[in-house]
């Protein structure tokens, strides 16, 4: 099995996910110079809740796809509202504060949802009931499952449809116009506040898909699990220029693969010290060097205030 | 139309506004002159609902609208292109104007009106597609200009539209001013070059410190030796 172009393939699919989840914490970034930390955490939500449906379901016969369509919907919904609440909570009141208080309040959500998690489901993981029989298509004496495929088509359709609606419909304008100068948005007949809302919706549906995505790809879920994943969708939509939606999608897609193609190599590099399961340091390597040598990553502007 | 009642407005800490009295009637157009600093840009935009007064009133159309949002009032018509013209720089021009349009639901009509100001300004038609950051300072304030006709205002607030441009250009923009008002949008124009203000309005207010100092026909400020002295160089 050629090493190589099988870690390519499973980076371009973790690094996909990376993405959806990128794209939430870069568009809230753009249009209101907030990390939101808590939404890797909203992300992990999804999950579980995903995953709480398709073991709800498990018994009642229906086919894989009917299911998961079920699971990612209720998850989206869920999300969905989440995002919504914890915007109009814990952000709106904080609008015209320092910058350095919404930041906290975002991390003081994320421990909020992770420990309010742990109350609802525990803090054992939870596997994920046997749904999919694995097929896999060989490419280039690698392995392609037909999860995998499945898992990457999806998240580059949401992904085009999104950089779509955000080019070219009437919301999408409005969503850019606040993101450039809030006051003359709402000269304009914005209702910004309005469009911060959907925008948090909308970044919480996608990581509830993410979510789901990740519960099929590892089988399992934990109410930590949003913890790191944050943070490696944070990285990636750094490394593509916080804020630039295109570049959510460049810095989550190269993310996964620089990890994946690293940890396969890790092993032999290091003569076997370290393991694959080092491979979380590539990320906060990457973070590390692009903060270093290009602050404004990969496609954000060079001049202005951006990150 | 619009109708301000002691009006109060604090900015950064600072009485700006320190309870004013205007009026403008419907068709008219209304100047508010002053030096810098003197509280009107601080004005139109408590008018426009950017900022929330400290006290007073605003009546517009009969209804009060004291501390409504922008995005409220300008579905009711109410316009304000504001100083630095405001532009979504990272947006095209037809953006921006698609932007001006918003609030409208007609397409038919808002193809129309884009028609109509890519002919009152040869120049933005041209650069449909470039981004308005990239535009030379003139073709900024065209294009705010334009942007807020899209809207169809009733009224409309502007806020020094000669700042920082070239001679010719300031006589383009204030001819296309002059256009607009015969078209019956009433005006609330606000201009350091007090001259240029008086001429193109029919009343205005000469502001001083947050107060309203004068407030007279235009063409009796003109020759008012007060203000001869102290606003037209003379």
């Amino acid at each position: 099995m050629d090493i190589f172009a099988q870690q390519l393939i499973n980076g371009l699919v973790l690094g996909s996910i990376y993405a959806l989840v990128a794209l939430g914490y870069t568009m809230v970034y753009g249009i209101l110079g907030l990390i939101n930390f808590a939404h890797g955490d909203i992300t992990m939500i999804g999950a579980l809740v995903a995953l709480t449906i398709l073991q709800g379901l498990a018994a009642a016969g229906l086919p894989a796809p009917v299911l998961l369509v079920i699971a990612g919907g209720g998850a989206m919904i869920v999300c969905a509202a989440l995002g919504l609440s914890i915007e109009r909570v814990a952000y709106r009141p904080l609008r015209r504060a320092p910058r350095l208080a919404p930041l906290i309040t975002a991390i003081g959500v994320s421990i909020l949802l992770q420990y309010s998690a742990a109350l609802v489901w525990g803090k054992q993981y939870i596997a994920l009931p046997k749904l999919l029989e694995p097929s896999a298509i060989d490419i280039a004496g690698a392995q392609l499952t037909t999860l995998q495929l499945a898992i990457f088509l999806l998240a580059c359709a949401i992904m085009a449809a999104l950089l779509w609606f955000i080019k070219t419909s009437r919301m999408g304008r409005a969503m850019r116009a606040t993101e450039q100068n809030p006051d003359v948005a709402g000269l304009m007949g914005v209702n910004t506040n309005s469009v911060i809302a959907f925008t948090f919706v909308l970044g919480s549906a996608i990581g509830a898909i993410a979510g789901l995505m990740i519960i099929l790809y590892y089988g399992i879920g934990h109410y930590f699990m949003g913890f790191m994943l944050g943070l490696k969708a944070f990285t990636a939509a750094v490394l593509g220029g916080i804020g630039n939606v295109g570049g959510a999608v460049l810095g989550g897609l190269l993310l996964g693969v620089i990890e994946s193609l690293a940890s396969g190599y890790i092993g032999d590099l290091s003569g076997g010290v370290l393991g694959s399961n080092y491979r979380d340091i590539f990320a906060f390597l990457v973070l590390v060097l692009v903060l270093v040598l290009r602050p404004s990553g990969l496609l954000g502007q060079q001049n202005g205030d951006r990150a | 139309m619009l109708e301000v009642r002691g009006l109060e407005v604090t900015y950064g800490g600072i009485r700006a506004v320190k309870g004013i009295d205007l009026k403008v009637g419907a068709g008219e157009v209304v100047a508010l002159i002053g030096a810098n600093g003197a509280g009107k840009t601080t004005t139109l935009k408590a008018l426009a609902g950017l900022l929330q007064p400290k006290a007073g009133r605003i009546t517009y159309k009969g209804a009060d609208v004291t501390g409504k949002p922008a995005y409220h009032l300008v579905r009711h018509g109410l316009a304000l292109v504001p100083e630095g013209r405001g532009m979504f720089p990272r947006l095209t021009v037809a953006e921006n104007l698609a932007m001006g349009a918003y609030i409208r639901h007609d397409a038919a009509g808002i193809a129309a009106d884009t028609e109509r100001v890519c002919t009152l300004f040869p120049r933005l038609a041209e650069r449909r597609e470039q981004l308005a950051g990239t535009l030379s300072g003139g073709e900024q304030q065209m294009l705010a200009i334009a942007r807020a006709m899209m809207g169809r205002p009733q009224m409309l607030l502007l806020d020094e539209p000669s700042m920082g441009l070239a001679p010719l250009m300031v006589q383009k923009i204030f001819e296309t001013v002059r256009m607009i008002a015969a078209e019956g949008v009433t005006m609330l124009l606000v201009e350091q070059n007090a001259r240029l203000a008086l001429e193109t309005s029919s009343r205005a207010y000469v502001m001083e410190s947050g107060c309203i100092v004068l407030a007279d026909d235009a063409k009796s400020l003109l020759s008012n030796p007060q203000v001869r002295h102290a606003y037209l160089g003379e």
